[in-house]
């Protein structure tokens, strides 16, 4: 399990936009990259993040080498009602790390 | 007379040797839009990215693509891609957002190999596709430190 932030308010009235950062520890190693001893470091990239908002995909995004390491993404969502969020981020070498964070909506 | 037909020579060289990436680049760049826009024309206009111009590390590049859209069931932004003129490869990351989204702003932190063209492009649920070039300098290259 590696180490995956995710701010964002834990109450929000509803119909409010709630603004949603996540950051997740993660090399992007981009495949293009020489290592100490001159070889290519093969690439080690997280391909997709999605985001669920009780069970229906409200965001997803697909990653290229050009993202920096530890992939940082914001963006938002309307709330429409009190539930969980669910983070994931998928990735080569069979990379998958999920975060739920619940959010109560007034 | 040799030696200057030879430095000539040698000047012109370097330039045919120099500017064709950046043209072949430029092709790629054209291509992967429009494979994005799906042969639709892209139009400039209602994306805003915000970045810096003077980047000091090319490593980890904070930027924001904002996009002018009611976000509404009727007239909302489907999907929001970054795309590059220089790195190895010219995607940099897709968005996929919907009415559901409130605001049609993401952000992001990505690698800069190079001073280059930064190209985001919006695609409407109407089909239509909204785009923004910026020119960004990079003194500090991302890729070439091990």
């Amino acid at each position: 399990m590696t180490r995956a932030l995710v701010t964002m308010p834990a109450t929000a009235k509803r119909g409010d936009v709630v603004e949603i950062r996540t950051l997740i520890a993660h090399p992007m190693e981009t495949g293009y990259r020489p290592g100490e001893d001159g070889a290519v470091l093969p690439r080690n990239l997280i391909r997709r993040f999605t985001c669920h908002y009780d069970d229906v995909l409200v965001f997803s995004a697909e990653l290229f080498p050009a993202v920096a390491a530890n992939p940082f993404i914001a963006f938002s969502t309307v709330a429409t009602a009190s539930g969980t969020l669910r983070f994931s981020w998928t990735g080569d070498n069979g990379f998958t790390q999920t975060e739920t964070v619940s959010l109560t909506v007034t | 007379m040799k030696r200057r037909e030879l430095l000539g020579a040698a000047i012109g060289l370097a330039g045919v040797v120099q500017w064709r990436p950046a043209n072949a680049t430029a092709e790629e760049l054209a291509a992967a839009i429009a494979a994005f826009a799906g042969g639709v024309p892209v139009r400039n206009g209602r994306v805003e990215i915000d970045i810096a111009p003077l980047v000091e590390n090319g490593n980890t590049v904070p930027i924001t693509v904002r996009v002018q859209s009611a976000m509404s069931e009727a007239d909302h932004v489907k999907a929001i891609a970054i795309f590059n003129e220089s790195n190895p490869q010219r995607d940099v990351a897709n968005f996929y957002l919907g009415p559901r989204a409130g605001r049609a702003t993401v952000a992001t932190r990505i690698r800069l190999a190079t001073s280059q063209n930064l190209v985001a492009v919006a695609k409407m649920n109407d089909g239509s596709c909204w785009s923004q070039t910026v020119d960004v300098l990079v003194t500090l290259a991302a890729c070439v430190e091990p």
